[in-house]
């Protein structure tokens, strides 16, 4: 058995099995509200699409936010040179997140969402029935309760240990995670301010403080993979968070052209997102530099590959497909389209997924008692891997197509056509996404598979006598 | 990277850029908020709209539809269907659902009361007057 550096690491390992089997949910319901696009009546009344859709969306959060306490249980104590502060605490959080997760979502299937809101307490603080933030007061309350022990637990640990670059980013993107998500909390009955602030949970996450946690946790497995000097990869790290935070802060206004914000914003927006792309390009010129400037030919393939992938599709996603739309005169055509959800796939995927299953892959062989996997198993998680991203980029395309048809046929020719009417006229798309959505799902069989696949006993050549079975 | 350039500057250019642009940021806020109550219909939502928003809020409309764009796309936008469709229209719509026209997308009964009805409207109506900078493009939304 190989020992971990630091025994405390192993609580990790919890964290990444429950994201795993809450992302096998995420990507049924995905599979549920693909089919409801082309069939509209299927499943209803039973599980109405909003249902699907709030599941499928928020377990995709809840998972990747597993994914990054995890990734911050194995990271910190092996940066900071010392165990855990306390790990019963991190073991307790674990669980009380998972119940509320799990109850949460029992609660959207179980009973009307009306009902619900009604169960939990809404009206003595009205925060529920926004995008992504569907969740009941007592959960949000929770999360906000599950974040700060988080953080005392991992800042604590800090403290007594050593203070490095990658664990200095990780930590300031986790409290502004937890701190930007206290806007959850305001919800004023004007809804322009209402949908001002809402964007300072949503983009301020995905295009600002998570930015440093996918940074920090990519420059972690790097240094770990290719034994790079960690003066050059934290320089590296510096250069991306600073790109990120001082075009994502401003580029929030390409949220606020049409929303009842003042004008000015098309400008400040427009000009500050479209130079968004340039932390993930950062990332992705960073992956390929530490890679092929290594100087160890690390035994652990499957975790490279998702390292170079991160790099590669963050970038796609986020930075083409989000420079794409982002500038006013083309985001007046394209807002809420498919051309969004397109987006909101490959850049959720290609950044967060990506990065999350980067550090599954080094860290779960170590908190299994390996140095790595057999190498059957790094196959087959690297078919999973090819399966997985060829077929989001298909889903991706397919989105794009309608998303262009769509806006041609509702808003751009002279006379325009209504939206359900235009929707009809998709399905084909619809019906090739869900078959792309499939392959994923397949690909995330592999995956699972791929944790229990051991090498095959060496094949006898043939011809040569074989001892008898016994 | 070159060697001039240490980690210690590319340190200081975070903290600061970070804190630089916070802090425009909120300047940028601070102007805005002040902005909105010219652009929106009334100084501030009345009761009943605010009612109207919070009965949109506890049944998830935003999980099938675009307000201002912004939701889901499976349904019709809604930030405009006050001046698409007219107040009657959309609480009999309401009131029918769903269609169960086989095979078609399906939106649920809320049983709302007419009080209930007439409060969405009025919410809708508010969202509809708001100055959008003459999104959509048109009224199909
Ligand atoms: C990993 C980073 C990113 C993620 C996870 C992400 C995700 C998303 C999601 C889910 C939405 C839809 C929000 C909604 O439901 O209304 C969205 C909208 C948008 N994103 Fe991103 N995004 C990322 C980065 C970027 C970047 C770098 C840009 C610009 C270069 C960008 C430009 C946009 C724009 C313009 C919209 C609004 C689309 C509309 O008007 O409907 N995104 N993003
Ligand atoms: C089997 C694969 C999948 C299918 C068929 C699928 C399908 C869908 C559908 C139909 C929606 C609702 C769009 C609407 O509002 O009208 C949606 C939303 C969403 N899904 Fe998926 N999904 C899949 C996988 C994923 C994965 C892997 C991710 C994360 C990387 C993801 C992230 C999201 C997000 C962020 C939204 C909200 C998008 C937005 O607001 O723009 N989905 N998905
Ligand atoms: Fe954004």
């Amino acid at each position: 058995m190989l020992q971990l550096p630091y025994k405390s690491q192993a609580v990790a390992k919890p964290y990444f099995i429950a994201a795993i089997g809450l992302f096998v949910g995420q990507i049924l319901f995905g599979l549920i509200l693909g089919l409801q696009y082309v069939i509209g009546d299927f499943l209803f009344p039973a599980i109405p699409f909003n249902v699907a859709r709030m599941v499928h969306t928020n377990l995709l959060i809840v998972w990747l936010l597993f994914g990054f306490m995890g990734a911050a249980y194995y990271l910190v104590p092996e940066e900071s040179e010392t165990e855990l502060h306390s790990p019963l605490l991190a073991y307790v959080l674990f669980w009380v997140f998972l119940i509320a997760g799990v109850l949460t979502v029992v609660g959207y299937l179980a009973v009307p969402y009306a009902t619900l809101a009604e169960m939990t307490g809404n009206s003595l603080l009205e925060t529920m029935g926004r995008e992504f933030l569907e969740q009941p007061l007592p959960t949000k309350v929770g999360i906000v309760v599950v974040a700060l022990a988080f953080l005392y637990n991992i800042g604590m640990t800090l403290l007594k240990g050593r203070k490095t670059a990658i664990s200095m980013i990780l930590l300031i993107g986790l409290i502004g995670l937890a701190v930007l998500f206290l806007f959850a909390f305001y919800n004023p009955s004007n809804l322009v301010k209402d949908k001002y602030f809402w964007w300072w949970v949503v983009h301020l996450w995905v295009e600002g403080v998570w930015e440093l946690i996918m940074a920090a946790i990519l420059g972690f497995v790097l240094l770990r993979i290719t034994g790079v000097d960690r003066e050059v990869i934290e320089k590296w790290l510096y250069v991306i968070v600073t790109l990120a935070l001082v075009t994502g802060i401003i580029g929030t206004g390409h949220h606020y052209y049409w929303i009842g914000t003042p004008g000015y914003w098309q400008w400040w927006g427009g000009i500050f997102s479209a130079l968004e792309p340039l932390p993930f390009f950062a990332m992705t010129v960073f992956c390929f530099n530490m890679v092929n400037r290594r100087r160890r030919q690390h035994p652990n393939k499957a975790a490279t590959l998702w390292a170079l992938g991160t790099g590669v599709m963050a970038f796609l996603g986020a930075g083409v497909w989000g420079f794409l739309h982002t500038l006013a005169p083309i985001n007046y055509y394209t807002h809420g389209s498919q051309i969004t959800a397109a987006h909101g796939h490959l850049a959720f995927f290609g950044a967060y997924v990506m990065v999350v299953l980067t550090i599954i892959s080094y860290a779960m062989p170590m908190l299994r008692g390996r140095e790595v996997n057999p190498e059957r198993a790094q196959v087959l998680e690297m078919w999973s891997f090819w399966l997985m991203t060829v077929s989001m980029v298909f889903i991706t395309l397919f989105l794009t197509a309608a998303g262009i048809l769509q806006v041609w046929l509702q808003r751009i020719i002279p006379d325009p056509q209504a939206f359900m009417g235009v929707q009809d006229q998709l399905a084909l798309f619809y019906w090739m996404r869900w078959i792309a959505g499939i392959v994923f799902f397949i690909g995330l069989g592999v995956y699972i598979y791929s944790f229990f696949a051991k090498d095959k006993p060496e094949t006898v050549p043939t011809g040569e006598v074989q001892p008898a079975t016994t | 990277m070159s060697a001039m350039f240490t980690k210690a500057m590319a340190r200081n250019m975070f903290y600061g850029g970070t804190v630089f642009f916070i802090l425009l940021f909120l300047a940028l806020t601070f102007h805005t908020i002040r902005q909105i109550p010219q652009r929106i219909p009334g100084e501030t939502p009345s009761p009943e709209v605010a009612r109207g928003k919070m009965l949109w809020e506890t049944r998830n409309c935003i999980g099938c539809h675009t307000l201002l764009g912004e939701g889901a796309y499976f349904a019709p936008e809604l930030g405009n269907v006050y001046k698409r469709r007219g107040g009657e229209f959309i609480k009999v719509w309401i009131k029918v659902q769903p269609t169960k026209v086989p095979g078609r997308r399906q939106m649920p009964q809320f049983h709302f009361t007419d009080q209930q009805l007439d409060d969405l409207v009025a919410f809708l109506k508010w969202t509809s007057e708001i100055n959008t900078e003459n999104w959509p493009p048109n009224i199909q939304g």
